[in-house]
Order: C-alpha cells, then structure tokens, then sequence
C-alpha cells in the first residue's frame, strides 16, 4: 500500500488539521508515515500545500515526487488545480468547491471547475454547505476528508479513533460532530463515485 | 514503546529531553521555531526542571546556553540559519573557550527561501568554528543525533552544531523514543581560566582547537552517522550529505542504488571513506542541501583530478533545495513527468490578515508621506514586512533584524530627510534598541514607528521580550517624551494617527511612534481557549 497525498488550501483554512487525522490514523494502521507541512510567512494568508506520504514500506523522501501523487484533497478549488502536476495517471482530485476569493485576479470559478470536471477521477463536493447542515461550520474540512476516503484503501475506523485523539479534550460533542462529518462526506463521494 | 509522530524539530526537542538538558534558549525563527515551542509545552519545561525561554535574540541565547555549560549542565540553543549571524561572535568564541556541560547549536537553513532572506549553508559556520557538526537525513535520526551529539560534545569538551533544512524541520515521521537520562549534576569547568579569552589563554586554547581536529576527523571516520553503503557498479559514486539521502534512494527500487553511496550526518568530513570512493569510482556526484561545501573541498582550487559533478558543473541547479526530481535528473533518470500544470491558477502571495493593526499603521503612514518623494521607508523582518505588497507598497527595505532603524538613520545623516524607520515590537527588543540609542546620540531627524501588536507574529505568537516595556525603553535611551506617541491603529483613528505621524516627519530629531494594538492572531487564541475553559467548566 502507498498512497501519496497533497493536501492544499490556503493558510489559516486547516488543511493541517486534515494532515493530523490522516497522520494519526496511518500510525494506528502501522504504516509508515511522512508528511512536510509549510509554516512561516506564506501562513498568512497566501497558498499553503502539505505533503502526505503513507506506505507499509518506509519511506524515502519527504517530498512526492513529480508524477507520483495519487491524490489531491483541497479545501479551495483554485488551489486543488496548483500541484495538479504533480498528479500520477489515476489519481483522485478531492476539492471543496468553495473559493476563497482573497486575490483581485481570482480566475472565472467556472473555468476553474469545469478544468476540474475533466479530470477522469474528481470529486467536488459543497463541504461548507454539508458542515453548516450539520451544525457546524468548523467541520467542513472534515467533510472533505469523509470525501477523500473511499479511496485512501484505509479502515474508516481508524479516521474515527483519530478523531477521539485529537478532538477529545474538546468534548464528546465535538467528537460526535467530526465523525458525522466524516461520514456526510463519504457518503456523497460513494455516491459520486459509484 | 511506540513510536510518535513529530515534526524534526519536535524530535530533536523530545531528544533533548530525554538526554538531559537543563536548559533552552532560541529566538523563534522559521523553521526553527517549534524545537523551543515544543520544550516549552513539555510537562519538564512547565514544572521547571528544564529553563527555557525565548531570549531577546539568538546572540543572547547563545551566550546563555555557555553559561549553562560553563556549570557542567547540558542546554541547547536553536535559531534559524540568519540567527546563527547575529548568535556569531558568542559561537566562534565558544569552540575557543570549549564546553563543560554538553552544547548543542541547532541551526535550521532554508534553502529555497520559503521564510527568509537568503539560503546560507550553516555548515560553513562549523567548519569556520572548527567544531564537529552533525545532519541528520530523517527524523529519527535527528532524535537519536541529539543524544550522540552530547556525548561527543563531553566527550571532546566542545559545542556541536547540528544543522537541520526546512523539509526536515517541518516534516514529520513516526520516531522510536529512547530511555530519558538524567539531568548532569553542578559541576564547574576543571580548569579555572577555560573561560578567560585574555589572550594568553585564548592562544592556548586556540592551540587546543586546532590540536583536536584529528580526533575530530576520526570520530567521523568511526561515526554510525557515515555510513559507506558498498555497490557493484562503480562507475559512479555518490556522496550524499543530510536529507538529501532520502531524495537519492527515492528514485531507486528498495531504496538500493547500483552504486556506492557514501551518506555524510557527522563533519568534519570522513576523510578516508571519501578517499576510498574516489579511488574506487570513475565519477563522483555530490548532493547537498544549501551551497557546494562538500564539492568545493573535493574539487580544490586546482580541480584536476576525476569528475565531480553537483551544484557547481550545473549536474544541479546553484540554488534552491533538493527534491528527488532534480536528484534524478543529475542521475539521467527518465522520471514521469505528470500531467501539464493548469491554466486557471494565478499566485496567492501571503498577505496581511483581515483586521490586522499594520494595515491601519501603513494606510496612515502612506497617506501621511503623500508630499514626500517615495524611497525613505526602511522596514523590518516580521509580518508587516508585506506592506511591501500590494496595496500598500509601503516599505522599501527589508535586510536584517534591526535593520530599519540603522539605515533609516544613515540614509538621514547622508540627507534623505524625513526618514521612516518601521519595525515590530519582537524586532526592536531583537536589535532595535542599539540602533535607536545611536540615533538620539546623533539627534538624526528619523521618525520610528514601533509596530506593537504584543507579539513574535509571524512566527505563531511567541513572547516579545520588549512588551510593556517600549516608551519606557526610549525613554530610557534618551528619547524625548514629547517625541514619543502611542497610536490605536484602527481605521476610526486613521485621521488623527495620520496628522501625529505627519507632524512628527517635520520634526527636526528623532521621533517614535508605537501604534499599538493586538495581533489578531493571538487575540483570536486568547478567545478560543477562553471559551474551551467556559465550556469544559460549565461540563
């Protein structure tokens, strides 16, 4: 099993909380694990990508290799587009369809999901709109994560243990949220995909 | 026991944890930042069995972990590869005085320049010290260095320099803990004029340094940290020093190359195993992250004798960091190139956050400067270093810690008046104090503006060392208090903020205004764990 992730969105969206739960499920599951994140000036505000490498064989360079990806989740349709490069033959494109319009030359939102629609295994999913249903907004990211996992070839299981680790201290509730979430979002990808 | 996934920095501070440190100090820095973050949240760090703080710079942390070592205890000092600049004078003298108690300097580079202003290689700083340095490839090897490296630093009575690269630092991996050693008891150096640079003991001890390099050199040779993985087709060899391992075997099946690779974490360089590569193999490649160190000393000035190919013959690019692509390409492996890049993405540089107190400070200044020729704004290193961006174009220097209000007060003296020095309040307890003492000396017609927002921001929200302490600072180096304003930048205030600096750029001397309101980073912080303590106390 190998899977390499790219995670992308822009600072202050999250997409580290999105590594930290893929992070910790992959060290329950035994794989082996590495995953560069990007911190410092380009934080604010500017683009922000992760790289998520998971395997049952250790693993070499920090960074994927052009070409290897086999899956891009974003939190911002734009910035699912910007490693689309590094993408391997068939690979997944996971976006929320949100943009984050924080530049004056955003492109054409049209443009940027029709380019996205082209690509043979794509998911677009509305996971602020799922989140707000649900009752909390906060948990959009993990509604994009519920959409990614059909086809990460991991016991969902482990995404809902890595919650409890993470979001514990917060309270059942929280827990709760998060795994709804999670599902909400599988559940549409399944849906999609199938 | 299990292994933990941490970032390389949460690694080598779980390390010197474990391995006993008394005591840590740093300046944050990017990506250095979370060794320290992460010591101060350990359960030791809040009990105060480890001293750790954050220092008003990487000078003054440097020489505060020599006073931890100069009583026998072990202490570590982390700063970002430029940090190691300002840190420089108390670090050259450290390898002449030795260490008592193991000391560790972590240096983390940032080839790529993904936070900084420059890619400089930290390696040359330990060649220029002397003093063995150690670069791990992974994280548990930055873990496990960590505990070697203060066994070699008491061993040898000396610092060691570890240095780290961005990818490392912020990276993590799953890392196997080992057993937690206790703290080194009190104990004075052996001899009492160790520590004495007067000149006759410096020679002396100069001697020594120079006299210790051999063993040195051999503890290399012998290091775990250089390993020479023997191959069959020896019409290559590759010397590849740190992380840049990993980017090598990533190309090959196995992680196994065809060809001898000798892995460089321990310097001084292993003379003789890079002497029986170059003997063995037709060719050499050199792979490095930051600047040529390793290929330069192989090639000599004369550079006549095999191939050695790297950064400088152009087999990989002068700059930026490594990755596997570029490594294999300087192989002539054919790699998949992936799919075009798309047509519909545009840049997204960082930016100012919504509602942040520089924007406010930078709309007053620009408008306040509107009858002035452009040219005579000299900032700083931290967040508002993006009013150099669009909208604001606000800045027109950014060079070094402290630099705004030294050069604002030398383009002043040479006749550009007014001149507008900006600087952040972590920036001006860092080196803005000095500066500023110089320019009331000099009675120079600058005007300062102090950005306090109460926090080290860009780099998460660590502790200003300066905060609430900043008129009286000026004050105390002399500044007139009539001269000194302490503005809310908020846009309600804008007119009367713009009409104080205004006033203050026709003033003939120096002037400080401090616009002052929270980050709302860390004001954002205070909020949400306000409401987790409502919450789980109301539970």
């Amino acid at each position: 099993m190998k899977k390499d992730i790219i995670l992308a969105g822009v600072g202050g969206q999250g997409i580290l909380s999105i590594a930290a739960i893929i992070g910790t499920a992959a060290m329950g599951a035994d794989l082996y694990l590495k995953q560069a994140e990007v911190h410092g000036m380009s934080q604010r505000g500017g683009d922000v990508h992760s790289n998520l490498r998971l395997s049952d064989k250790p693993v070499a360079s920090d960074l994927i290799p052009q070409g290897h990806a086999d899956m891009i989740i974003a939190i911002e349709p734009m910035e699912s587009l910007r490693y689309v490069s590094m993408l391997a033959e068939n690979a997944w494109l996971i976006t929320n369809s949100t943009p984050h319009v924080n530049i004056k030359n955003y492109p054409e939102l049209h443009d940027i999901l029709t380019e996205i629609s082209a690509l043979p295994q794509h998911i677009i999913i509305d996971a602020d709109n799922i989140a707000k249903d649900l009752g909390s907004k906060r948990a959009a990211n993990m509604v994009i994560l519920g959409a990614a996992l059909p086809f990460l070839d991991m016991d969902i299981k482990l995404f809902h243990d890595a919650i409890k680790t993470i979001f514990g201290r917060k309270g059942d509730d929280v827990v709760q949220m998060n795994i709804d979430a999670l599902k909400a979002g599988w559940d549409f990808a399944s849906s999609k995909a199938l | 026991m299990n292994k933990i996934p941490l970032l390389g920095d949460e690694a080598i501070a779980q390390a010197a944890i474990d391995a006993g440190v008394s005591a840590v100090y740093a300046y944050p820095g990017t990506p250095s930042t979370e060794i320290t973050e992460y010591i101060l949240k350990s359960k030791e760090a809040r009990e105060g069995e480890i001293a750790a703080s954050w220092t008003s710079n990487e000078k003054t942390a440097m020489e505060s972990v020599l006073g931890t070592s100069y009583v026998g205890k072990r202490g570590m000092v982390c700063m970002k590869h430029v940090g190691l600049n300002v840190a420089a004078d108390a670090f050259l003298n450290s390898a002449i005085t030795g260490a008592n108690g193991g000391l560790i300097v972590v240096a983390a580079g940032d080839p790529s320049m993904h936070s900084s202003q420059n890619e400089q290689d930290s390696r040359f700083f330990g060649n220029f010290a002397m003093i063995p340095m150690l670069e791990p490839s992974n994280q548990q090897q930055a873990y496990d260095m960590i505990h070697y490296g203060y066994e070699l630093s008491e061993k040898f009575e000396i610092p060691v320099l570890m240095r780290i690269t961005t990818r490392l630092a912020h990276s993590r991996a799953g890392v196997n803990q080992s057993k937690k050693r206790k703290q080194n008891a009190l104990k004075m150096p052996k001899t009492a004029k160790q520590f004495i640079l007067l000149p006759g003991n410096a020679r002396r001890r100069y001697k020594m340094l120079l006299d210790t390099q051999d063993a040195f050199t051999a503890e290399s040779e012998n290091s775990v940290f250089n390993e020479y993985i023997d191959a069959d087709e020896k019409h290559l060899g590759v010397i590849a020093c740190g992380i840049s391992y990993n980017y090598l075997v990533e190309n090959y099946p196995d992680h196994k190359t065809p060809f001898p690779v000798l892995k460089i974490g321990q310097y001084p360089l292993p003379r003789k195993l890079i002497e029986k590569m170059y003997n063995e193999c037709e060719e050499i490649l050199v792979l490095e992250e930051g600047y040529p160190l390793v290929e330069e000393s192989l090639r000599g000035f004369m550079n006549n004798g095999k191939t050695i190919k790297g950064r400088l013959d152009g087999s990989i690019p002068r700059d930026g960091e490594l990755n596997p692509n570029i490594v294999a390409q300087a192989l002539g492996i054919p790699h998949f190139e992936g799919r075009e890049s798309s047509q519909h993405v545009v840049g997204r540089p960082p930016s100012l956050c919504k509602g942040c107190p520089h924007i406010y400070s930078y709309n007053a200044l620009n408008e306040a400067l509107e009858k002035y020729a452009r040219g005579r704004v000299f900032a700083d290193i931290g967040c508002y270093t993006l009013g150099a961006l669009e909208p604001f174009n606000a800045i027109n220097t950014c060079v070094d810690m402290g630099a705004s209000i030294t050069m604002a007060r030398g383009a002043a003296d040479a006749g550009l008046v007014p001149a507008v020095a900006v600087i952040g309040d972590s920036t001006f307890s860092h080196s803005g104090m000095t500066g500023l003492l110089d320019a009331i000396l000099g009675k120079v017609p600058i005007t300062v503006m102090i950005l306090d927002n109460g926090t080290t921001a860009m780099t998460g929200g660590q502790y200003s060392n300066a905060h609430g302490k900043i008129e009286d600072i000026c004050i105390g180096l002399g500044m007139d208090k009539k001269h000194i304003h302490v503005l809310n930048p908020i846009q309600k205030h804008h007119d009367e903020n713009m009409a104080v600096i205004k006033k203050e750029l026709e003033y003939n001397g120096v002037s400080v205004i401090i616009p002052r309101r929270e980050c709302i980073q860390t004001l954002a912080a205070k909020i949400r764990a306000e409401k987790r303590k409502v919450k789980l106390a109301t539970q």
